[in-house]
């Protein structure tokens, strides 16, 4: 990851209408807080931890109820602002989908420059443990009723947690914003 | 006629119906392509690599198949191979109604299982089938086709959305707005999808290496269709394999980009079913979601043959399995954003390259009553990511129709030799002369006095119109009675010694430029010689571009062995040969490719040049713009200003030299405003028809819209260009070498 993906990431984000949040991983509960509405679902992350009150082990009425889903991301692809969200047998896939907002949680470890890089990623996966992978770009959307509509089967709204790495600071991302 | 009659009619109600939803709607994922694809580092080099890597698993797709047969089953789902539709839906049904007892199926969109409609199979098995994409279902609502590869239901309108939901759901007071419609919609099929039995998918790619498949959607009811069932039934045709993972990634660049103009979708969704996701079950719902459930999921890929095997063994239909879809070529054509798919397309597939799909599926006789609206403009080619030659797909499509429906008592005895031998007996009339244009401007060359005065009587003219479908609303071309070749004969030859020439150069006399349009002709003599370029006006013949235009491959490749013959002492010779009519140079440079030697193709391509091309490189090459025509010198129409608007040729475009006018003509002081339109819609003979008069004129509509009141001076290069755009305008534009030459 270098500071031109992060930037070029953030920037496609914006574009895409998907709100951005960055702190380091000890900060990850409270910035899903922030982020997540009522009641909220979740899945337990690789890195960092959830909030309270998003429930990890929900039903599938919960899931229904829920407003929010929290995931993990596997992959970021800078260029595109895409999320790999990767299918599982905790129910990662129905918990980013069945709801009206998606907050996803990325490291940014994780951001690779461009769509060869993902692909290159997923290949070794895919053949070796088998993969389910759905490369997100921005919320659900449809132009079949007659104009632009974002929410057509899945999430209206995402957002993603960025979360940074050991060491780079809150002055780097300041850097970064401002491009 | 009386077929033909119906066509037309069709035509044009289709125009008043739908073509205002289409046009708006195609012409804006047209313009997306164009500034996605513009964005895009290495767009030219990721087509390249897409087109390899299509070549290479049509070349060995049996083995991939297998390939594919072994991961999907490693993985733990199954593959069946089906010959045709019949044999598709078989399985599917058997497995649906039978094994699984399943009451619903969702499904996400695809095209391959509306090639097959299984839709239909299924609830003839008592299984309720629910589209599951918001087009699709507003289609299965409405019970129509439709009218777009990828974005099915652009014809039409949200108010007719709105009564269609009113009428279907009995609805006092329906949603109106598109957030109002979608958000009914997501509520209805979200309750359909969760007590669905069986998810149904397409599949976008394959890969061979580790059963992978890929999806490309915005909505998201591919991902719930699949998560929401326990079994996943995917169907796609064979030719969607490609060998590995890491050769979905130019594609998933090139997709969106190429078909709406988005830089990715929504979803890419790369699935290994079965998948790992537990089914969450919506009757029990107070079960903990994750429950492992996902053990329990089954998936079974349906791989469709329907004639692809026989499409790949097939020379020239072959390239048309590297299609992926994208609906560029359909949202590029001009006729196509006038009509839509529902006249122009077939029983499943839509626009330019649906020519290649139903005759290699459904048969000639299917391809047959759509191609004629493939008029090889060729605005397609530079669009379709990979690379395929769609107006070539239709002229071979076309030539086989000419061969295979002729019928030999149909045979008009007053137009027989009028038809070259090469060609079969019972052409239909007006196919037989436009393919025929260069010998009956000959006669009506020698004729022309009487000829034109004959052509333009009306009695003549309602015959022309019965006899050959060519509309008399158009004006028939008048001939000149002193042909180019004559004239500069007349005159002596060339007025720039050899000795004392900057270069040598054959002005090319095409058939327009020689026998109708000689003004043009003697302005680019002037405009060479001015240049100091030594001229020769050669007799020559056609170039064949009429006979292809009608499908008649036999005879334009005679007249291109016969060109080349014509000119190869000339090329030999060092000397240029300078092409007025930019479909005539296409063929040089593009159509000639399949009907000489690769090496004298290659050199006549390369020693030809458009007219102003070549005045642009003079002028490159130190030629002195004050021998040139600047604009204070203008009188007539020109005096109106410098100002001038330019519509460049089609095919001229295709090969890259609509922008040479441009420069020429600024560099000597005009300001020129291009035009927006891609094609005229005239086509060559395609506006004359009876049956496509009005589509012609519609196609040319935003020409009149964007210079209808311009006071500035018109110019085209093409011949077509010149008729439509008087028949727009009122006024016919002079080519661009015409402005810019001297006076005589
Ligand atoms: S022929 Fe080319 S442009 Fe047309 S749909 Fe297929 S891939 Fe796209």
């Amino acid at each position: 990851m270098s500071v031109a993906d992060r930037s070029t990431f953030k920037r496609r984000l914006d574009s895409l209408g998907v709100t951005v949040t960055e702190g380091p991983e000890n900060e990850c509960a409270e910035l899903i807080d922030e982020a997540a509405g009522d009641p909220a679902v979740g899945v337990a992350l690789d890195a960092g931890s959830l909030p309270e009150r998003v429930e990890t082990d929900p039903t599938t009425a919960e899931l229904r109820a829920a407003h929010t889903g929290v995931t993990d991301a596997e992959l970021g692809v800078a260029a595109y602002g895409s999320v790999a969200i990767e299918a599982d047998r905790a129910g990662t896939e129905p918990v980013s989908l069945f709801v009206d907002r998606h907050v996803v949680v990325l490291r940014e470890a994780d951001l690779v420059p461009d769509m060869p890089d993902a692909f290159e990623w997923l290949g070794p996966k895919a053949r070796g443990e088998s993969a389910d992978v759905v490369f997100a770009t921005g919320p659900s959307a449809t132009a079949d009723m007659g104009g632009l509509v974002h929410g057509a089967h899945g999430p209206k709204e995402v957002h993603v947690v960025l979360l940074r790495e050991d060491g780079a600071d809150a002055a780097d991302s300041e850097v970064s914003a401002d491009e | 006629m009386s077929s033909d009659a119906t066509k037309g009619d069709r035509i044009r109600e289709l125009m008043a119906t739908e073509g205002d939803a289409v046009a708006e709607n195609t012409r804006g994922f047209n313009e997306g392509r164009i500034e996605s694809t513009g964005r895009l580092d290495g767009y030219e080099e990721l087509k390249a690599d897409a087109r390899d890597i299509k070549e290479d698993a049509i070349g060995r797709l049996p083995e991939l198949i297998e390939r594919v047969r072994e991961s999907v089953e490693a993985n733990g789902g199954t593959v069946y191979v089906a010959d045709d539709a019949a044999d598709a839906n078989r399985y599917i049904t058997e497995l649906t109604a039978e094994e699984c007892d399943a009451d619903r199926l969702v499904k996400s969109k695809s095209m391959t299982s509306e090639e097959i409609e299984v839709n239909e199979a299924l609830e003839a098995e008592g299984v309720e089938v629910v589209e599951t994409d918001l087009g699709e279902w507003v289609l299965q609502l409405a019970d129509e086709a439709p009218s777009h590869i990828v974005a099915p239901a652009i014809h039409k309108s949200r108010e007719g959305i709105s009564e269609l939901f009113a009428e279907r759901f009995d609805l006092d007071d329906p949603p109106e707005t598109a957030e109002e419609l979608t958000m009914f919609a997501r509520e209805r099929l979200g309750e359909l999808v969760e007590d669905a039995d069986v998810g149904m998918t397409g599949a976008n790619f394959i890969a061979a290496d580790s059963g992978t498949m890929l999806l490309v959607t915005s909505e998201g009811n591919a991902r719930k269709s699949v998560t929401a069932t326990d079994t996943h039934v995917a169907v796609a045709g064979v030719e969607k394999i490609v060998p590995t993972v890491e050769e979905f990634a130019p594609f998933v660049e090139l997709i969106g980009r190429s078909g709406t103009g988005q830089d990715v979708t929504s979803y890419i969704s790369t699935l290994t079913p079965p998948v790992d996701s537990p089914v969450p079950d919506f009757q029990a719902d107070d079960e903990p979601l994750a429950d492992g459930s996902g053990d329990d999921r089954d998936f079974h890929l349906v791989l469709i043959d329907n004639g692809r095997m026989a499409m790949r063994e097939d020379e020239q239909l072959k390239e048309t399995l590297y299609c992926i879809r994208c609906s560029a070529c359909s949202n590029a054509c001009g006729n196509f954003q006038s009509v839509g798919g529902h006249a122009f397309g077939g029983e499943t597939y839509s626009g330019g390259i649906a020519t290649g799909w139903e005759a290699g599926i459904e048969g000639l006789d299917t391809a047959a009553e759509f191609n004629d609206l493939c008029t090889g403009c060729s605005r397609c080619v530079p669009a379709c990511p990979v690379d395929i030659d769609i107006p070539w797909i239709n002229t071979v499509v076309r030539d086989r129709i000419n061969r295979g429906e002729a019928d030999p008592s149909q045979t008009d005895w007053m137009f027989e030799e009028l038809v070259p031998d090469e060609e079969p007996a019972g052409l239909d009339l007006s196919t037989r002369i436009v393919g025929n244009y260069e010998t009956l401007a000959k006669l009506g060359s020698l004729t022309a006095p009487v000829a034109n005065r004959l052509t333009d009587a009306g009695p003549v003219r309602a015959i022309v119109e019965r006899v050959a479908g060519i509309d008399r609303r158009r004006d028939l071309p008048e001939f000149a009675s002193e042909p180019l070749v004559d004239w500069f004969e007349a005159r002596g030859g060339a007025a720039v010694p050899r000795d004392e020439a900057a270069r040598e150069a054959v002005l090319y006399p095409d058939t327009a430029t020689n026998y109708v349009d000689v003004d043009r002709g003697k302005a680019a003599v002037r405009a060479l010689e001015a240049l100091d370029v030594h001229v020769r006006v050669p007799d020559l013949p056609g170039s064949g571009r009429p006979p292809l235009s009608q499908g008649m491959i036999a005879t334009a490749e005679s007249a291109a062995e016969d060109v080349y013959a014509g000119l190869a002492a000339h090329v030999d010779a060092d000397r240029d040969v300078v092409v007025i009519e930019p479909s005539d140079l296409a063929m040089f440079r593009s159509e000639y490719e399949k009907f000489l030697p690769e090496a004298s193709h290659e050199r006549l391509a390369e020693a030809s040049y458009d007219v102003m091309e070549y005045v642009f490189g003079l002028l490159e090459n130190g030629g002195d713009p004050a021998a040139l025509r600047a604009p204070a010198e203008g009188t007539g129409p020109v005096a109106a200003g410098k100002r001038v608007a330019y519509h460049p040729h089609c095919q001229g475009r295709t090969i890259g030299v609509s922008e040479h006018a441009t420069a020429v003509m600024e560099a000597l002081g005009y300001d020129v405003r291009v035009s927006d339109t891609e094609c005229c819609g005239m086509a060559g003979s395609f506006g004359y028809k009876e049956d496509y008069y009005e589509l012609s004129m519609d196609v040319g509509e935003p020409i009149r819209e964007q210079f209808g009141d311009t006071d500035r001076t018109v110019v085209a290069a093409g011949t077509s260009c010149t008729e439509q755009i008087d028949a727009l305008l009122g006024d016919a534009p002079m080519h661009p070498v015409e402005l810019v030459a001297p006076r005589e």
